[in-house]
């Protein structure tokens, strides 16, 4: 190939990556930013400033939900690790052949599933009429139908269920990879379990923990469905916020700042968790 | 804690106790939402009051079942439509992409990369946002400037396959950049020297080689645009896809006509997610 063929095919295939990602990534969030840092004054009058973070700061209902949305991503995404967990490490050291695969497929089929079918499920477990209650019910153990939705428990159980996939997957694969002849060495030298898993597990498998908990911090932090159908209305979800100023109030100054808040909060929580494990973005997420 | 080594009894059955609880809370809501679809009730809760097809094929008010329910169906219809585009156009550009980054080398490459990887960091409804500003701002300039109406940019289905191609497309491009790495260049070469052109090349030899992983790609595509709801939620206009038409109705409370409608979605996904295994699993074989 010479090099002006070379340059013109690179300049063929530049184009259509430079239109998806500046027409639909790049300049949307330039005008997301220029949009949140316009103050309205009056009809069809605007100024630039801060004022829509101001107004953030200033009103406590609106940073209350953005902690509290951070806060039960953050613990979420630890429960999801340490329920997955052990789940994978049985996938990928302690079963093999067939087993292994129909297992691994067992994990996968529910997230093909759209997230709105789950959910659903649990509105039908947890709700009052629904199964638990019911079966607490025919047992005796309880006599009046008991409400299990719209509280935050609810929210959890729907967010590790709708996260797990991502959790188990990357982990799987990482654990897969490591060398069952490193784990009897760790044991040969008078290692016990947890030292084990502490020395030798849990450090092989650290990409894969890194890029599970980074997808699903981000997909509970950003989830939408499940907040508000198993929370109900007071489910108090940053993401709900912003649905209401975009489609509800027609605010969209105020909403473009509040995106831009998630936007910010979760960048920086997925930039510091590449950093404290030393891992980067491209063998972590793009794999 | 391997198969070789010897573990305790206790230890063992705990561990699979544990495990099998794991997978009956991951069937779980499932199979509660395909057995309520066969409940004889109005609503989608216990009491059982009998089994019943009606959820499916009734056409009684309030037994109004799937294939008789006029706005399932059309939401269903337009599901397909923004599916379609948006597996289309994310496997086009998925490709090039793929050509680019395996096998081009560029100034500012890395930094490049991770632009291209952006999408996937980025919340859905963020995405969602971001470009129904930006549509939003576009078109109220034209319409300023040309006096002019642009409904394309408005709400509605155009946006709403934009916003999934926008993240959708780097799916596709990590896929297909994972196969076409292991191509073997000297496939190519050969046919060169045997007298054919680079673009006949590419398509003789390059894409059939590419085929099984582009149609992974699109039917990752067309499963994930399908069930997509956050960037949807905030660009759609008045035609509706399934997963907002379902949510729209769950929040008023629906007869289980939703769980007939799950229940197929659970088996049509199921099949496509084993397809694109299965697209995979020749893709080692190869």
């Amino acid at each position: 190939m010479n090099s002006a063929q070379s340059r013109l095919s690179l300049l063929l295939l530049f184009t259509p990556f430079v239109l998806w990602l500046a027409l639909l990534i790049i300049i949307p969030h330039i005008f997301m930013l220029l949009v949140s840092i316009s103050v309205k004054t009056g009809v069809r009058e605007y100024v630039t400033g801060l004022g829509n973070y101001m107004v953030f700061f200033t009103e406590p209902l609106y940073w209350n939900t953005f902690t509290r949305t951070a806060f039960m991503s953050i613990s979420a995404t630890l429960l999801t690790l340490l329920i997955g967990f052990p789940v994978a490490y049985y996938i990928a050291k302690l079963t093999r052949g067939r087993t292994k695969t129909t297992l691994f497929l067992m994990c996968l089929i529910p997230f093909w599933v759209s997230e709105l079918v789950r959910t659903f499920g649990w509105m039908i477990l947890l709700r009052e009429t629904g199964v638990f209650s019911s079966a607490l019910q025919y047992f005796g153990i309880v006599s009046e139908p008991i409400e299990f939705l719209y509280n935050d428990a609810a929210i959890m159980i729907g967010l590790v269920y709708t996260s797990m996939l991502f959790m188990v997957v990357p982990l799987v694969t990482t654990l897969d990879s490591l060398d069952d002849s490193l784990i009897e060495a760790g044991y040969d030298l008078g290692g016990n379990g947890i030292t084990v898993l502490r020395e030798i597990i849990i450090p092989h498998a650290m990409p894969g923990i890194v890029s599970g908990c980074i997808v699903v911090f981000m997909l509970s932090l950003g989830n939408y469905l499940t907040p508000i159908l198993l929370g109900g209305k007071d489910s108090l979800w940053f993401t709900g916020l912003i649905y209401d100023q975009f489609i509800t109030r027609f605010n969209w100054e105020l909403g473009s700042a509040f995106g831009f808040l998630l936007l910010i909060l979760s960048s920086t929580i997925v930039w510091a968790g590449l950093k404290l494990s030393g891992q980067s973005l491209t063998n972590t997420v793009g794999r | 804690m391997i198969r070789t080594l010897p573990q305790s009894n206790t230890f063992k059955w705990t561990y699979r106790a544990y495990v099998t609880l794991f997978f009956v809370y991951l069937a779980l809501p499932l199979t509660v939402v395909c057995l309520m679809a066969f409940n004889d009730s109005v609503f989608p809760s216990l009491p059982w009051e009998g089994f019943t097809w009606d959820w499916f094929f009734g056409d009684e008010a309030p037994y109004i079942g799937v294939f008789n329910d006029r706005s399932i169906l059309r939401s269903i219809g337009t599901s397909m439509f923004v599916a379609f585009w948006v597996s289309l156009l994310s496997i086009a550009v998925g490709t090039t992409n793929a050509f680019l980054f395996v096998r081009h080398d560029f100034k500012f490459k890395e930094f490049f990369y991770i632009l291209m990887l952006l999408p996937l960091i980025i919340p859905g409804i963020i995405l969602g946002i971001s470009i129904l500003v930006f549509s939003n701002a576009v078109a109220n300039n034209l319409e300023n400037a040309t006096g002019m109406w642009f409904d394309g940019l408005r709400p509605g289905l155009p946006l709403v396959i934009l916003g999934q191609f926008s993240f959708i497309a780097t799916f596709a491009t990590l896929v297909i950049s994972a196969r076409l790495e292991k191509f073997d260049r000297s496939l190519e070469e050969a046919a060169l020297n045997l007298g054919a052109t680079r673009m006949g090349a590419i398509r003789q030899i390059t894409l059939p080689f590419l085929f099984p992983a582009i149609a992974g790609a699109a039917v990752v595509a067309i499963l994930m645009s399908f069930e997509n709801f956050n960037t949807t939620l905030m660009l759609v206009g008045s035609d509706a896809p399934l997963t907002i038409n379902m949510f729209d109705r769950l929040k008023l409370g629906s007869t289980p006509v939703l769980n007939a409608v799950s229940l197929l979605l659970i088996v049509v996904s199921a099949l496509l997610g084993l397809a694109s295994l299965l697209f995979q699993g020749r893709e080692k074989s190869n």
